[in-house]
């Protein structure tokens, strides 16, 4: 009995031992594959650090010049580019403000040309009207015109506003008469407040023939949509006040020249009708 | 390089020559006339046209009215139409809107958008 169970823990301390040998195998083959992969990883490095020292130093030297000379062009090009890009925007600011100015230039020939386009008194004054509403934006303003006996300004027309709502003024008297009288441009400070005062005008320009004043352009309010004047509004104003005294002048004395000469044919026609 | 016809319809001649010169800034264009509502369907009649311009408030026959013919005929149905209001209001707008035109311009025009609502349509 004890002879059996002897042999019986023999035999199992055997297989432990046989299995803790199989497992040291597995683990030696482990380390001699290990091995072996480094011993050919160590080959491979050392052939790669052969051919590494092989290379011409002086190689590596241009190699290296290039790359800092590379690096310099990169930096110049993205300087330059820097630059190209500032040149492009001052290009497309310029570009706009030619634009403008060329809007601006064509609104002044048109207005200039309708204006000299007629020696009729009335189209002149509705060029007049038609400029200030159409290029200016004015929604309620009107044209006065002095008159030289009286030296009182008297509306010959007016938009947005009744003619005969609109009082003659003396020179001199209120913002408009000074300005009939100084010759010099009125803009208000500030905005119409809600109520139209007809002393009170947004802008009085004189309709100048050299110093000579013979009327006036007042503008009551803007349309809707018209917030502030713009550059070219001032430049409109001002080519007006020459323009429009110019054209309404010549037209006034045209049509006065051409009823003198209706009168004047009539009295002839009539002389050589009459019996000796 | 192709033709792009424009009708400008205004009764007021600086309105007409101003619109004008801005439209020749368009590469093609070839610019019509009309002074009132009647004038422009004579040529309408008498020609096609790339886009029209017409003003609100003209003699004869006003802008609106215009416009509703304009739509009420098939050989114009699909040609664009840009309304010119003066007045701030939105009213006129919203009537030539609804009565079949494209877009509106408010007088004083800006030649700067003037062009850029012309070059949109002309491009469709």
């Amino acid at each position: 009995m004890d002879n059996r169970e002897g042999y019986k823990d023999l035999k199992a301390r055997t297989e432990d031992f046989l299995q803790i040998f199989r497992k040291g195998e597995e683990f030696t083959q482990e380390v001699l594959a290990e091995n072996e992969r480094l011993r050919f990883k160590l080959v491979q490095l050392e052939e790669e650090n052969k051919r590494a020292r092989g290379v011409d130093p002086g190689r590596i030297k241009t190699l290296e010049e290039q790359i800092a000379s590379l690096v310099e062009e990169n930096r110049r090009l993205m300087e330059r580019y820097q630059e190209v890009e500032l040149e492009n925007k001052s290009f497309a600011e310029k570009y706009l403000e030619v634009e403008m100015e060329n809007n601006n230039l064509a609104n002044l020939y048109v207005a200039s040309y309708q204006l000299h386009s007629t020696l009729d008194f009335s189209e002149a004054v509705k060029t007049v009207l038609e400029i200030i509403m159409n290029l200016v934006g004015a929604e309620k303003f009107a044209i006065m015109l002095l008159d030289e006996k009286t030296m009182e300004l008297s509306a010959v027309a007016a938009e947005g506003i009744a003619l005969e709502d609109i009082p003659s003024i003396a020179t001199g008297e209120g913002i408009i008469g000074r300005v009939a009288a100084d010759g010099e441009s009125y803009y208000a400070a500030d905005a119409p407040g809600e109520n139209l005062e007809l002393s009170h005008p947004i802008v009085c320009i004189p309709l100048k023939i050299k110093e000579h004043v013979i009327g006036v352009i007042v503008i009551y309010t803007l349309l809707v949509q018209k917030k502030e004047f713009t550059d070219v509004d001032y430049e409109l104003f001002s080519m007006l006040a020459g323009h429009a005294a110019t054209a309404i002048f010549s037209s006034r004395l045209y049509s006065q020249s051409e009823r003198k000469l209706v009168t004047i044919q009539s009295f002839l026609d009539l002389i050589k009708e009459k019996p000796a | 390089m192709a033709e792009i016809n424009f009708l400008i319809v205004e009764d007021s001649p600086t309105m007409r020559q101003l619109i004008s010169f801005a439209l020749k800034r368009v590469h093609g264009a070839k610019i019509m006339e009309a002074t009132d509502g009647i004038d422009a369907l004579k040529k309408l009649s008498a020609q096609k046209f790339d886009l029209v311009l017409t003003d609100i408030n003209m003699p004869i026959m006003d802008g609106l009215k215009l416009v509703s013919l304009i739509r009420g005929n098939d050989q114009h149905k699909d040609m664009p139409i840009i309304i010119i209001t003066t007045e701030g209001a939105d009213e006129d707008r919203k009537k030539g809107l609804a009565l079949g035109a494209n877009a509106y311009l408010s007088k004083p025009i800006q030649t700067a958008e003037l062009l850029k609502l012309v070059n949109e349509y002309v491009r469709k």
